[in-house]
């Protein structure tokens, strides 16, 4: 596979604003401007911009798309209300994760499924295979579609300089994992309250032929209230406090969601039978062998993902994703542990290259922000 | 375009060596074309004052919150000093990696191993 990683439509805005790039999931992605760990602390103070054009959209319509959904993701779709948004995954048969991803209820027979970057076009064309025998159409809409994202307790700010007047208070309200249509920019846009920082933020989804004016217009609002241009770096690290997980590193085909801490999002009420349940729906009731746990440093050396956890010089898990905390000012770790050791405060070490340093095994999300008081979420 | 300045040796792993002083004590520290690609610099371990060093061994290791970078004995020797102000603040290695964000200081076994590293040219060649 050498094919040559995609560019989206803002990649002459990150140029002109020097940033460096990095492949992820076949794109060519901003993976910091100048300074990965400023682009952090500016999401925790104020606000940062991502371009997030890489991630998947994929139009589901028809009298059955509720139905349809209740079939191919794990979670309970036909449920949620226009307007509202729902995390959920797309599951093998075997009850393997092809994806994790958020999909958003437009019309009460119109949804948007939002899956990650490198896994668009596997979900687009599952989706469209599972299809089969529901009144319903499949569009990839990945090409069309770009995502920009304001993150950071200065976001609403933004948003308001953005938006018309009238709409002042229907972007104030917009409460979490929901959406709605209106103008920025005098630009049409689904503005949805989602995000993957850990901190109050949107995610606006625009067709890729206004991406362009739309950032430049958010750049300039920004500007008053502390808003820089963030890359994919310190969206990792901003995900990583936050206990987010990334496909890849904590879900993956050889994870089911019960070990990843995603029991809740598995709906083993709904009727409707779903791809993976008649194998989800037993493991339910029983405890995983291994548990998605927090990990914090004891010392001030990082783990790393693909790192061994040890307990008594035998291995008993690995780490996932680990670095640094900038805001937190120590290491923190995501790792799979055989269950035994996934309480809070038991004590593990991490084979960090060789040498072996205690960690300990504390509750997620390492980093929750202060909500204030009479916040809409 | 990293950074590069004539006058100072180079190894493979991106490590900076200067002309041994007299005493034959060296300044190490990592490049610019190194920092760059490592990322903001968050935590450096290095070993004590004394520490006897032997070439191209591990001996400590420079983290951003990206990856980790080992640090490598550039020559054979004893560290006689290191650069405690990396401590407070290891964003130094990032603003000035030849200058500020030394690492360490060697006093040489053999000064003329040092003539075997890399030249700024030889190293340019090497990182493109």
């Amino acid at each position: 596979m050498s094919e040559q990683s995609r560019h989206t439509a803002l990649h002459t805005q990150h140029e002109a604003h020097g940033a460096s790039f990095t492949d992820f999931g076949g794109w060519q992605m901003p993976l910091k401007y100048r300074s990965e760990l400023q682009e952090h602390h500016t999401v925790r103070k104020a606000a940062g911009l991502f371009d997030l054009s890489h991630m998947g959209e994929v139009l589901v319509t028809g009298p059955e798309a509720g139905e349809f959904l209740n079939y191919a993701l794990v979670s309970n779709l036909a449920v949620i209300a226009v307007g509202k948004a729902k995390y959920s995954l797309i599951c093998t048969p075997e009850g393997g994760v092809i994806d994790d991803l958020i999909t958003y209820r437009l019309a009460e027979d119109s949804f948007l499924v939002v899956p990650n970057a490198s896994n668009a076009g596997v979900v687009a064309e599952e989706l469209r295979v599972r299809a089969k025998g529901f009144d319903v159409a499949v569009e990839d809409q990945s090409e069309a579609t770009a995502l920009i994202a304001v993150q950071g307790p200065t976001a609403e700010a933004v948003l308001l300089d953005l938006a018309r007047p009238e709409d002042a208070d229907t972007i104030r309200g917009l409460k979490y994992y929901a959406a709605v249509e209106l103008e920025l920019a005098g630009l049409p846009v689904l503005l949805a309250r989602t995000g993957y920082t850990g901190e109050d933020g949107f995610e606006i989804f625009i067709g890729s032929g206004f991406a362009v004016r739309l950032w430049d217009e958010a750049l300039r609002a920004g500007s008053a209230h502390g808003l820089l241009p963030c890359g994919l770096a310190a969206r990792d690290s901003l995900r990583l406090e936050a206990g987010m997980p990334l496909y890849g590193h904590e879900l993956g085909l050889g994870t089911n969601p019960f070990e990843a801490g995603l029991g809740p999002v598995v709906s083993t009420k709904k009727a409707d039978d779903f791809v993976g349940r008649s194998v989800l729906e037993p493991l339910k009731a029983v405890e995983p062998a291994r548990r998605l746990v927090g990990l914090r440093a004891v010392g001030r050396r990082s783990a790393r993902a693909g790192y061994d956890v040890v307990v008594d010089g035998t291995r008993v898990g690995s780490v996932t994703s680990g670095l640094p905390s900038p805001t937190l000012g120590y290491p923190v770790a995501l790792a799979y542990v055989a269950s035994e050791y996934s309480d809070p405060g038991t004590q593990v070490q991490v084979d960090l290259r060789g040498r072996p340093e205690p960690f300990t095994v504390i509750a997620t999300p390492f980093y929750r922000r202060e909500k204030p008081a009479g916040s809409a979420q | 375009m990293s950074n590069i300045p004539e006058g100072l040796y180079y190894t493979a792993e991106h490590e900076w060596v200067s002309e041994p002083a007299v005493d034959g004590t060296v300044r190490v520290g990592i490049t610019d074309f190194a920092q760059d690609a490592l990322g903001d610099v968050v935590y450096v371990q290095m070993p004590e004052e004394g520490t006897g060093v032997t070439g191209s061994d591990v001996i400590g290791e420079v983290e951003s919150t990206k990856s980790v970078s080992d640090i490598y004995a550039p020559v054979s020797g004893q560290v006689v000093a290191r650069n405690e102000a990396l401590d407070d603040d290891p964003s130094l290695i990032n603003s000035d990696p030849y200058g500020e964000g030394w690492l360490l200081e060697i006093k040489v076994s053999d000064p003329s191993v040092v003539q075997d590293l890399l030249s700024s040219a030889d190293y340019s060649q090497q990182v493109g």
